[in-house]
């Protein structure tokens, strides 16, 4: 059994607290640097029924505690590097069976649609978990603005390639420019989001700034970030961490407690900050989307295309 | 230079080397409490304490090359830096069971059969239980010959350590083949050719 304590609310820092403990510690580097420093703009955002009411994890643990293995291999690398990302000017190349294709301004893709706050549990597939609070827009928006011909059944998409900008490019291991994908069913999901944005502002980039993808019942590797290139495919596309080690990752990725991960199992997972001694909580198919998201995947063997 | 430096190594007590062996594990403690550990403690506090083990593992390893082939001596300290190491490849143990694994102990044991990289590491840790309980000078003398044999469990033991640290990475890092060299490294000097190389 396990002993699963939820953090109380003494443990979790008050959204106004941090906020203001953010914007004195900008106002004070702003300070230092200019003068004196604009008020940061926030980003405003509908509250969206597709929100869980699970407690989300501090704005510290979300920008903290990453993979984003282009800027390193370990959580705290991207924390330390990714501010030597340039992200504007950042445009999106959308092409493949469209008939829309181009290359799409980013500010021009965030007016696809309002943008709404969507607090989505994630799971990663270290069966680690985390509740965050991502704004943003479905997929399905963009989509349907660039026009899907018939013939298209996937979606692929690729993140920056910049090795001077990202260290982790620099070093072997994975072969860079990071992709994945997604049927086009999948894509088209509303709960599928392109996020812009985190706890009210815009997205941190160690967090995929400045667009990147999240599927909240997939593992967190399908969630691409600094998505640069949307491609619809009539075939599976290549996916990295599939072509990397196919046993152990494969192209759906759906959260399913069922089916291990070779090495360790799914079962179960833990709660970032939840605490020293928090334990396990076990593993929700479908990461907690079932009654949203399983019909995608009727009559499809989920042992096998995991 | 080299007989200087043992001349003062000699002044050393061996309490000392326990001592500082406890340190980094004072480190991992001060950094607990003091909310420097990072974003997820547990791995945070598993991971280091997995890390201090392998570097009292290999430097356990490397006394005798040290010896052999830079005059170095410090066989004086070698029970310490076993009994050291096999301290923190216990705490890593435990805090994998307790703080990560939450007690599941159905589940760890499944995790154990099925993952090749925790039996690896499982069977390191039984193979240095037996090393850590005659690593006293009356079982040097009641074991005789037999006590060296017994303890040349030390080299399969280290060597599943450090496949155990290669495996539960995604991708090995580059520090992941620094750790796989030295290894090599200690191993390959072992072998009967190589058993007399001398630099001093």
């Amino acid at each position: 059994m396990s002993k699963t304590k939820s953090p109380s609310w003494a443990d979790v820092t008050p959204r106004a607290d941090f906020l203001r403990r953010r914007s004195l510690i900008a106002g004070a580097g702003a300070a230092l640097a200019f003068g004196a420093g604009p008020a940061r703009a926030g980003l405003s955002a509908a509250p969206s029924a597709y929100s869980t009411d699970a407690k989300p994890n501090t704005l510290e643990e979300i920008t903290s505690y990453n993979n984003f293995y282009e800027f390193g291999w370990d959580k705290g690398d991207p924390a330390k590097y990714a501010g030597a990302l340039t992200t504007d000017p950042w445009s999106v190349e959308i092409g493949g069976l469209v008939g829309r294709p181009g290359r799409y301004d980013l500010a021009d893709v965030l007016k696809t649609a309002p943008l709404e706050e969507r607090i989505y549990r994630f799971r990663c597939v270290e069966a680690w978990s985390m509740v965050i609070p991502w704004i943003g827009f479905p997929l399905a928006a963009l989509l349907a603005r660039v026009e899907p011909q018939p013939g298209a059944k996937y979606v692929a998409l690729e993140t920056l390639l910049r090795p001077e900008e990202m260290p982790g490019q620099r070093a072997g291991g994975i072969d860079w420019p990071y992709v994945e994908g997604l049927r086009l069913d999948e894509a088209m999901h509303p709960l599928t989001l392109l996020a812009s944005g985190l706890y009210g502002e815009e997205l941190p980039k160690q967090n995929g700034a400045p667009l990147r993808l999240v599927v909240p019942w997939k593992y967190g590797f399908k969630s691409i970030k600094s998505i640069v290139k949307i491609t619809l495919t009539a075939e599976e596309p290549r996916t990295t961490w599939k072509a990397l080690q196919p046993r152990e990752y494969g192209f759906y990725a759906n959260v399913n407690p069922e089916v291990d991960h070779p090495r360790w199992s799914q079962a179960s997972e833990r709660r970032i900050g939840a605490g020293l001694l928090a334990g396990r909580e076990p593993t929700l198919m479908f990461n907690g989307y079932a009654d949203e998201v399983a019909g995608l995947y009727a009559g499809l063997d989920l042992r096998k295309n995991y | 230079m080299i007989g200087a430096v043992n001349g003062a190594l000699r002044r050393v007590p061996v309490w000392a080397v326990y001592l500082a062996g406890l340190l980094p594990l004072c480190w991992i403690i001060w950094l607990t409490l003091a909310g420097g550990i990072g974003v997820d403690p547990v791995k945070a506090i598993e991971h280091r304490l997995g890390k201090v083990a392998l570097w009292f593992l290999i430097g356990g390893l490397a006394v005798t090359p040290l010896r052999r082939i830079a005059g170095l001596n410090l066989i004086r300290f070698r029970r310490a830096l076993g009994l050291t190491a096999f301290l923190y490849v216990c705490l890593h143990a435990l805090a994998w069971i307790w703080f990560d694994m939450g007690l599941l102990w159905a589940q760890a044991a499944a995790d154990l059969v099925k993952r090749p990289y925790l039996l690896f590491g499982m069977v390191a840790l039984a193979l240095i239980v037996p090393l850590a309980l005659t690593s006293n000078t009356a079982s040097v003398r009641r074991l005789g010959p037999a006590w060296r044999r017994l303890h040349w469990l030390t080299y399969p033991a280290v060597a599943l350590g450090v496949v155990h640290y290669l495996w539960q990475m995604k991708v090995i890092s580059t520090e992941g083949w620094l750790w796989a060299a030295a290894l090599a490294g200690l191993l390959v000097l072992r072998l009967p050719g190589l058993a007399r190389l001398r630099l001093v």
